[in-house]
């Protein structure tokens, strides 16, 4: 070729990330998981300022009272209004899953990465750990981490996290593995690369989709414990609210028979958001998954 | 500029890769007792089959693999004792062409990020700088400079090993080590690529290392050729020496393998049988004996030496009567 070679098409380049956005709104599951999931998101962070009960107000006159037009989801047996506290509780178990997720995935990502990039010895030992805390078995596990670190929203995010981060070190670690051996890698380290530059621009680019599957699916998830710790009373203590903890109502089987509005609003709350995020993570993961350019 | 001491100077390099985690197999002896000097501005084609070590000798001149023993001195330099900052230095000065044009451009990074990576990475110059500096490689590669906001996977192969010499060319290296550079892409784009990267070495006075499992290929472009085998030197001269008069049993054997259009050459095929040893257990004496078509008894007992057979020629084979036995390879 003797002359410049002509531009290649007339489009600007559209990068993997942006493909892969293309490829997530046409999967219509995903899309409506993250509708529901912003819905949800939505109405937890503002109820304070459109819905006239808070979580914690007593109404003596309304205790265990069904769903009427001013308490729209019943109210509890003290005579809170469920759907206040619904919206409360939303917010502490979301805030304690994403912010468990955020920390299970640093030490996951960071776990995984030096484990894969560095030599055997380390890699050996730093797995040998993974092994360790990925046989312990997660109910025990959790119940004796929960009466070491107490109730409330710090330990419960602690002990989420803890549990959480052997998966996705296992994750990482595999795929730095391929990626320590793949020519471009090698082409940074020829060109003197450190390894804060090669986990930074090579590693973290080349693990997006791991992470944000990780993400959504490790929120689900952390929804999920969060109910399960505080539905054995390990997790948020009341009065503070959380989908667990109104759960844990339940318990009692007068409440089960006759109050079905206390635990079933909760109940079902906690199924439909889990089951969004599910889908927005099996969309991420679709979308990242270059195969799937192919059909 | 110096003259007379090589730029890259090779000496006794071994490379042995100890058997996987628990294994009790054997050592891979992947580069054995390998000598050579790159002299200043000089092109050495290094040629073997798979398997050779070409890949491993290229690796360690890089700096990409430590040898096992050996010495690499650069500019009088032994990369050895290098300190950290000298290391640093070096990875700008050595750089390495893939063979592999789809493995070694990120899919992640627009071609622009690709070209400036390695001055990011030796903190050369400011963002505008680094950004015109890709633009001039872009262009010394005959690319145009929209393609700098575009994406690997948006190119063909042969753009894509441009791209991956432009790569090499953006920290102005002294020496290029090119394994392999068009083995990967078809013929009639391996003719472009090797002019381009002949043209570049005249024009940036470059050094450079040049592998290939082709003869063919490295007869363009090298001054001098040397020829591997089960991670030996089976012979080492000028390349026109080499081409017009090899010395070597398995030299010639790979001349005459080179396809010709003269159906006339074609009855002079030497061909070789078997394939080649596994460098964890290679034959004792010369390596190459056992697919040898001149073998002896003699070439199992010892490792023959590289000896000096005309001014700048060697070749490690003990018999020096080939040519009433062999067939010249080329004829040329």
């Amino acid at each position: 070729m003797a002359t410049l070679s002509p531009t290649m098409s007339a489009h600007p380049a559209r990068g993997p990330i942006r493909r892969a956005v293309e490829r997530f709104l046409s999967n219509i599951p995903a899309v409506v998981g993250l509708v529901v999931t912003l819905i949800i998101i939505g109405m937890s962070l503002t109820y304070q300022w459109w819905w006239i009960y808070s979580p914690n107000d007593i109404d003596l006159r309304a205790i265990n009272q069904g769903p009427s037009v001013s308490h729209w989801m019943g109210s509890d047996g003290v005579g809170r209004d469920v759907m206040a506290r619904l919206m409360q509780g939303g917010r502490i178990s979301l805030l304690v899953a994403v912010v468990s997720m955020f920390i299970s995935m640093f030490i996951g990502f960071i776990f995984g990465a030096v484990a894969g990039f560095s030599g055997r010895l380390v890699d050996g030992a730093a797995m040998r750990l993974v092994d360790l805390a990925m046989t312990l078995p997660p109910v025990i596990f959790l119940l004796v981490l929960a009466s070491i670190a107490g109730t409330g929203v710090m330990p419960t995010i602690l002990v989420i996290s803890l549990l959480s981060w052997p998966v996705l070190a296992r994750m990482v670690r595999a795929r730095f593995l391929e990626l320590r051996e793949r020519d471009f890698v090698v082409a940074a380290r020829g060109m003197g690369a450190s390894l804060p530059h090669l986990l930074l621009r090579h590693g973290i680019p080349n693990c997006i989709d791991i992470l944000v599957v990780y993400a959504t699916l490790q929120i689900a998830a952390g929804i999920l414990l969060e109910a399960g710790l505080s539905f054995l009373g390990l997790g948020i203590a009341p009065p503070e609210a959380s989908w667990g903890n109104m759960l844990n109502a339940a318990r009692s089987t007068r409440v089960l028979e006759a109050y079905p509005w206390q635990w079933m609003f909760p109940g079902a709350l906690l199924v439909t958001s889990v089951l969004a995020i599910n889908f927005i993570g099996d969309g991420l993961r679709d979308a990242f998954d270059p195969r799937s350019d192919l059909n | 500029m110096t003259v007379n001491t090589p730029l890259l100077s090779v000496s006794a390099l071994s490379k042995h890769f100890p058997p996987v985690a628990f294994g009790r197999g054997p050592v891979v002896r992947a580069v054995e007792d390998v000598s050579f000097d790159v002299p200043h501005g000089q092109v050495v084609g290094l040629v073997g089959e798979s398997g050779s070590g070409k890949t491993t000798i290229a690796r360690m001149a890089a700096q990409l693999v430590a040898p096992t023993s050996g010495r690499i001195i650069f500019d009088g330099l032994d990369t050895a004792r290098a300190s950290r900052a000298e290391r640093r230095r070096l990875h700008a000065r050595i750089q390495y062409i893939f063979q592999d044009p789809f493995a070694s451009l990120s899919p992640r990074m627009t071609i622009g990020q690709i070209l400036t990576e390695g001055l990011d990475i030796q903190r050369i110059g400011t963002a505008n700088e680094r950004r015109e500096k890709a633009r001039s490689v872009l262009a010394s590669v005959d690319l145009p400079p929209d393609a700098l906001d575009r994406y690997a996977h948006e190119f063909s192969g042969g753009q894509r090993q441009r791209i991956g010499i432009a790569r090499a060319l953006a920290l102005e290296p002294e020496m290029i080590v090119a394994d392999e550079p068009v083995s990967a892409l078809d013929v009639s784009i391996q003719a472009q690529i090797i002019n381009l990267l002949r043209e570049l070495q005249i024009r940036l006075n470059l050094t450079m290392l040049f592998i290939a499992h082709d003869l063919a290929v490295v007869e363009y472009i090298a001054d001098t050729v040397i020829v591997l085998y089960l991670g030996r030197i089976m012979e080492k001269a000028p390349a026109r020496q080499l081409y017009s008069a090899p010395q070597h049993p398995y030299t010639r054997a790979l001349l005459s393998s080179v396809p010709s259009p003269d159906p006339t050459r074609r009855a002079n095929r030497q061909i070789l049988t078997g394939d080649i040893p596994s460098p964890a257990n290679p034959p004792s004496g010369c390596v190459f004996r056992t697919r040898c078509p001149v073998a002896i008894d003699a070439c199992a007992g010892i490792v023959p030496p590289l000896r000096e057979v005309a001014p700048g020629h060697f070749k490690a084979c003990i018999r020096d009567d080939l040519d009433g036995l062999m067939v010249q390879g080329a004829v040329r």
